[in-house]
């Protein structure tokens, strides 16, 4: 690592020795939720035709990655789930196993109008908003909503993330998490 | 072709067949539900009717019998049809299931089991296969609420 010399700057203390200045105080809250907010990793996990909103999102024209959100195929390594379209009652047990198979913190985004309130699908079969299953921190509204719908709900996600306080130290047993 | 089908049908099971029926070219036989696996043997053996297009179930509310079991045959060599419907009575709601004849009719049966509440005897797998496994109720039934039994009726919108 090398050392880089101030212009003008005297006398030297010893952490300016060895780092050199390449030293910022921050508080421990503002980088945690830096880095949880600016690498969202959804799980790949699409319902119906919110789906098809979600991976030309992900896609070229659209491109999440920029944003640091990159799908994966794990529900052990996603931050966030995105709910992409009618949740029925016979898929229901399926997302529950996957959110819960998610390590905190997690998130969840319901996408369009079917994960919100079931949408047009107001039958015996379909789950009428996956709110009353899941804690669902971003609605998205649209049938299905563009993909510039979908990047407003993850940009309104990480500001949500943001504004969040203590999650760190919550983790350790110092206080509790003070929600965004 | 299907009229000499019929007509042997009619001479083989006579006091089987209860209506038969041509619409447009549509050839479609009610029979008894009592013969309806010796019928569908006799039709894939004896007329060639060697693929089951379709098994499903009709719900005539109001009407008796209430159930109708509808079997959509298809003879692959001649590209010839067939339509058999079966009557069932709502107390005995219950037919053969002819997955000995055509090995394809088990989903199909499962199906109407499931969403119309029609059993099927002897059959090999009768299980639900659409709806989860502990769903309570036939949902395709004309009088079971659309909105599914511990909501509200629909009593249309305001705006």
């Amino acid at each position: 690592m090398g050392v880089v010399k101030a212009v003008g700057e005297a006398p030297e203390a010893e952490h300016t020795k060895v780092l050199g200045n390449n030293i910022m105080t921050t508080s421990l809250d503002l980088v945690v939720n830096w880095s949880r907010s600016r690498s969202l990793w959804p799980l790949t996990f699409g319902l119906a035709c919110c789906a098809i909103e979600m991976m030309s999102t992900g896609a070229a024209r659209f491109d999440l990655d920029r944003m640091g959100v990159l799908f994966r195929a794990s529900p052990r390594q996603s931050d966030v789930v995105i709910i992409a379209g009618t949740v029925t009652y016979k898929m229901l047990p399926v997302i529950q196993v996957l959110y819960e198979q998610m390590p905190e913190p997690k998130y969840v985004v319901a996408m369009g109008a079917c994960a919100s309130s079931g949408g047009i699908f107001d039958t015996y079969s379909v789950v009428q908003g996956i709110d009353q299953f899941l804690p669902v921190d971003v609605y998205i509204p649209g049938c299905p909503p563009r993909p510039e719908g979908l990047l407003y709900g993850l940009i309104k996600l990480q500001e949500k993330i943001m504004r969040e306080r203590n999650t760190f130290g919550a983790a350790i047993g110092a206080g509790n998490v003070i929600p965004g | 072709m299907s009229q000499a089908v019929v007509a042997k049908l009619k001479s083989v099971f006579a006091a089987s067949v209860l209506e038969v029926k041509e619409h447009r070219g549509e050839m479609t036989v009610t029979v008894k539900k009592e013969d309806i696996v010796a019928i569908c043997q006799f039709l894939k053996d004896e007329a060639g009717y060697n693929f089951l297009c379709d098994l499903c179930g009709v719900d005539y509310l109001g009407q008796q019998p209430r159930f109708m079991v509808v079997y959509n045959l298809y003879n692959i060599t001649t590209k010839e049809r067939l339509r058999v419907k079966v009557p069932v009575a709502e107390e005995d709601a219950a037919v053969d299931t002819v997955s000995t004849v055509w090995t394809t009719a088990n989903w199909p049966e499962r199906e109407c089991w499931d969403l119309m509440g029609i059993s099927f005897n002897n059959h090999p797998d009768l299980r639900r296969i659409l709806m989860p496994a502990d769903w309570v109720g036939y949902p395709l039934r004309k009088d079971y609420p659309l909105q599914g039994p511990d909501r509200e009726t629909y009593q249309g919108r305001l705006s």
